[in-house]
């Protein structure tokens, strides 16, 4: 997929959104509200279509009061952002021993191929992505992965389809409530 | 039955919320611990022999009398809820079922460290757990747990959680705490500590969940009740999540007095080994500590009883015991290949290190791609020597301990089933066709060998 152009005057940070930062930045002492920077980019990435692009991170740099390289060196360290686009639901399976001891590189592999992509390839629809990613901490409901904010345990080839179906019908919880 | 300490309440209908658990007997430790002095508090903590139970095994009282009260600076109190070492899910598992005792927790141990600003770091995929902490938060504040004036004794106390974004490192206490502060999880160097100079150059304490839970039961009951449980050293109960190849996975709390074949083979707990093949090996405190093969597990090299408890994982150092660790205990049977599994361990580690120091940067990397070859059937036998030698070489040249982390399991690997990477090396054409963890028992292809198996590093 190409690199969606994102141009300043498009990104628009909702109400809800602002004021949800201002809460996130109250939990800090004076002097230390980039604090709130990880918490707030969580918030933000998820009213933004999932990625951050350089605007995006930019107006964050700004609402904090920050200068923007602070925000480009967090958001290159930690997994959980996005820099570009992905797809409307991505699949993160966890591949780490416990998983993978317990069958999820077949099911990773069976995924794929119903969706007739390879891994980190977005479906043409733009509708799934395919991820490995590492240990996210259910190794004992194992085979498992992350869809937005909640996990998808014990699964079989079975429960892949359902939630491919489940997800086309758009009965798909993603984000947690505030 | 052991005691439950933690997990006594945790099916009681609805005790997520706060009213089903001031019911049953929740937020009384902090009416308690207001009328007690912070010092006495910390000298109950001292007497339980409380360990640390995110991994490193700390007692918690003697961190706790470290925290700097005289330079009269803010202090505070971090609860690392930032579990993501493979094979530990049980912070996550407490956390969901019953939020307010982590609260409860917070609150008392932030009185005995005269602590006015708290914070749990939870980790970024733990979203909808977030969430749940943020209920029970919000809900301590409505009831006057939190806040000014707490129960109008004067003590003030505000508590947040805030979350990370996806990076192991994070749950080492000083890379936590540059998280906390918005900044890449780079580690710090080790003095000054956290008690000293920590979240804002403030004196810190970071805790782990289990520990911070353990903390009202203590003030409830005292010290010396809580040391009466388990054996020396290894006092109270722990929560152990099991996961691999068993009957039943999941999170248990235990007493540090049973033995592991209790654990693995009792229907009480694990109730043994699921589709009935052999047990192979076992990681029994997380993905950093050392495998050991099934003759090392029930019974330590001296041939007595391996129990659940720190000293007794820990016996025989690293040559044949491991580490109880932060309790992520996987168990495997004989199909898994160890070859393999350490290469999954070495990806992992390689993924999560932070580049700050080159040894760990460049050595999980050289490690990860040599585990690749020799997983794959391209090894030879001069890789195993060098990935010997790459573990030596990270192992307590770093800042922090995620370099001894990716060295342990590698060069645990190596020391007990050497043969098998030997058997990678020798018939190559066997593994390549082979599909991802499946294996032939070690019993069935041992002959190919000869006689000699393992062979002592």
């Amino acid at each position: 997929m190409a690199l969606a152009e994102v141009k300043p005057e498009q990104v628009v940070f909702s109400e809800k959104l602002m004021k949800r930062i201002e809460e996130l930045k109250s939990h800090f002492p004076e002097g230390k509200k980039k604090s709130a920077l990880i918490t707030v980019l969580h918030e933000v990435q998820d009213e933004h279509a999932d990625w951050l692009s350089v605007p995006v991170m930019d107006r964050v740099a700004e609402v904090l009061g920050i200068k923007p390289i602070e925000v480009y060196e967090v958001v290159t360290f930690y997994s959980m952002y996005n820099q570009q686009p992905v797809g409307k639901y991505v699949f993160e399976f966890c591949r780490t021993s416990c998983c993978a001891t317990r069958g999820v590189e077949d099911l990773m592999e069976y995924t794929c191929q119903k969706l007739g992509v390879g891994m980190n390839e977005v479906t043409a629809d733009g509708m799934f992505q395919v991820k490995g990613v590492e240990c996210l901490g259910a190794c004992g409901y194992a085979p498992m992965l992350q869809l937005g904010d909640f996990y998808h345990e014990f699964l079989t080839k079975e429960k892949m389809d359902a939630l491919i179906e489940d997800c086309r019908a758009g009965k798909v919880e993603k984000l947690s409530k505030v | 039955m052991g005691r439950k300490i933690l997990t006594e309440h945790i099916n009681v209908p609805g005790i997520q919320g706060y009213d089903a658990y001031r019911q049953h007997g929740g937020y009384r430790s902090v009416e308690k611990a207001l009328k007690m002095a912070p010092n006495d508090i910390v000298e109950e903590v001292k007497k339980s022999g409380l360990r640390g139970r995110g991994g490193a095994g700390f007692p918690t009282g003697m961190k706790w009398s470290f925290i700097d009260k005289k330079s009269g600076r803010p202090r505070h109190l971090v609860c690392n809820a930032d579990e993501s070492e493979p094979g530990t899910f049980k912070d996550r598992y407490m956390m969901e079922k019953i939020p307010h005792l982590l609260v409860e927790g917070m609150i008392t141990s932030s009185i005995a460290l005269e602590a006015n600003l708290s914070y749990i770091y939870i980790r970024g995929e733990y979203m909808w757990v977030y969430r749940i902490l943020e209920r029970a938060i919000n809900e301590a504040y409505a009831k006057g747990w939190l806040g000014k004036n707490i129960q109008g004794s004067g003590y003030d106390l505000d508590l947040y959680v805030t979350c990370g974004a996806g990076a192991y490192i994070c749950g080492e206490e000083t890379a936590l705490i540059e998280s906390l502060e918005g900044k890449r999880g780079n580690p710090r160097i080790k003095p000054p500590f956290p008690a000293v100079v920590g979240l804002y150059g403030n004196p810190t304490v970071v805790n782990n969940v289990e520990t911070i839970m353990d903390i009202p039961w203590i003030v409830m009951n005292g010290g010396e009740e809580f040391a009466k449980i388990g054996i020396g050293k290894s006092t109270g109960t722990k929560l152990i999540s099991a996961s691999g190849h068993i009957r039943k996975p999941g999170v248990y709390e235990i007493d540090l007095s049973i033995s592991v074949e209790e654990f693995v083979m009792s229907d009480e707990y694990l109730g043994g080994m699921y589709s009935d093949r052999p047990l192979k090996a076992c990681v029994p405190g997380g993905s950093s500590v050392p495998i050991l093969p099934a003759e090392l597990l029930f019974k330590t090299a001296k041939g007595e009883q391996r129990m659940m408890t720190y000293e007794s994982m820990s016996d025989g150092g690293f040559a044949t015991g491991s580490m109880i660790g932060s309790g992520g205990f996987i168990v495997y049977d004989d199909t898994t290949c160890v070859v393999r599994n350490t290469w999954n361990f070495a990806r992992f580690y390689h993924h999560e290190s932070c580049g700050q120091c080159s040894p760990c940067r460049e050595g999980t990397g050289w490690m990860e791609k040599i585990l690749y070859r020799l997983e794959n059937g391209y090894g030879t036998q001069e890789d195993i020597d060098l990935l010997w030698d790459i573990q030596r070489k990270i192992e307590g040249n770093t800042i922090c301990p995620l370099g001894d982390a990716a060295a342990w399991p590698v060069a645990a690997a190596i020391r007990h089933f050497r043969h098998e990477f030997e058997y990678h090396v020798r018939y190559p054409e066997k593994i390549k066709d082979r599909k991802h963890f499946e294996y032939e028992p070690w019993e069935k292809v041992k002959h190919l060998m000869g006689s000699k198996e393992a062979v002592a590093v």
